[in-house]
């Protein structure tokens, strides 16, 4: 798969891939990581809001 | 039967919609619903319940972040259910391909119809994006979950 990163569009075999997921009471955070030599080049994040407050204040703290 | 002291929840309902007007309000050239937008923050930013405008003071920048942020294609249609009114954008909104180095923790909802008039505020967990996307999916549109609510 080809992943834009700092370095241009590069082949996702090519780079090491860390992910995972971050949840509270206010929000869902799915985040996508590629390394290459050490270096992070890519970084996207999926956050998905769950509720706030009528006043809108967060409901939790935050992570 | 007894009467209930209350705020009417079609009030609140149609207040989402400008129907009622207690003072001075803009003129509006139609009846369409007015546009607004979503902006990112940093996390040294000050955006807040005093923030009556958008500023481009403290909002994030980097490589494909237009100042001012992303429009929101479209809102629910403000209704209600119990005494709770309420609506939110019917769409993800997306910044792609955007190095955002700086953290950043906060998105305002601003009119850019009416003047960029702030909306709201809401707060995350820190975020920075390199040469990615960043996505950010909104609440369920109900009474107890919605954006923006009025209970």
């Amino acid at each position: 798969m080809i992943v834009n990163t700092t370095k241009g569009k590069m082949d996702t075999s090519l780079l090491e891939h860390k992910s995972g997921v971050d949840e509270n009471d206010n929000e869902r955070v799915e985040w996508t990581e590629y390394w290459l030599e050490g270096e992070l080049v890519h970084r996207s994040v999926h956050m998905t809001l769950k509720k706030f407050t009528v006043t809108g204040d967060a409901v939790a703290a935050t992570f | 039967m007894a009467n209930t002291q209350s705020m009417c929840t079609s009030f609140k309902e149609e207040v989402l919609t400008a129907t009622h007007n207690f003072g001075a309000a803009p003129t509006r050239g139609s009846s369409a619903a007015d546009s607004f937008k979503a902006a990112l923050y940093l996390t040294t930013a000050t955006v807040n319940a005093a923030t009556t405008t958008y500023s481009g003071t403290g909002e994030v920048s980097g490589t494909n972040y237009t100042a001012g942020g992303n429009a929101i294609t479209s809102w629910n249609a403000p209704t209600s259910s119990g005494t709770t009114a309420y609506t939110t954008p019917t769409a993800t909104i997306t910044w792609s391909d955007v190095t955002l180095a700086t953290a950043f923790d906060a998105v305002l909802i601003y009119n850019s119809t009416q003047g960029n008039k702030a909306v709201s505020v809401h707060t995350f967990g820190s975020q920075s994006i390199t040469a990615g996307t960043f996505a950010l999916t909104m609440p369920a549109n109900d009474a107890s979950s919605a954006l923006l609510r009025f209970a």
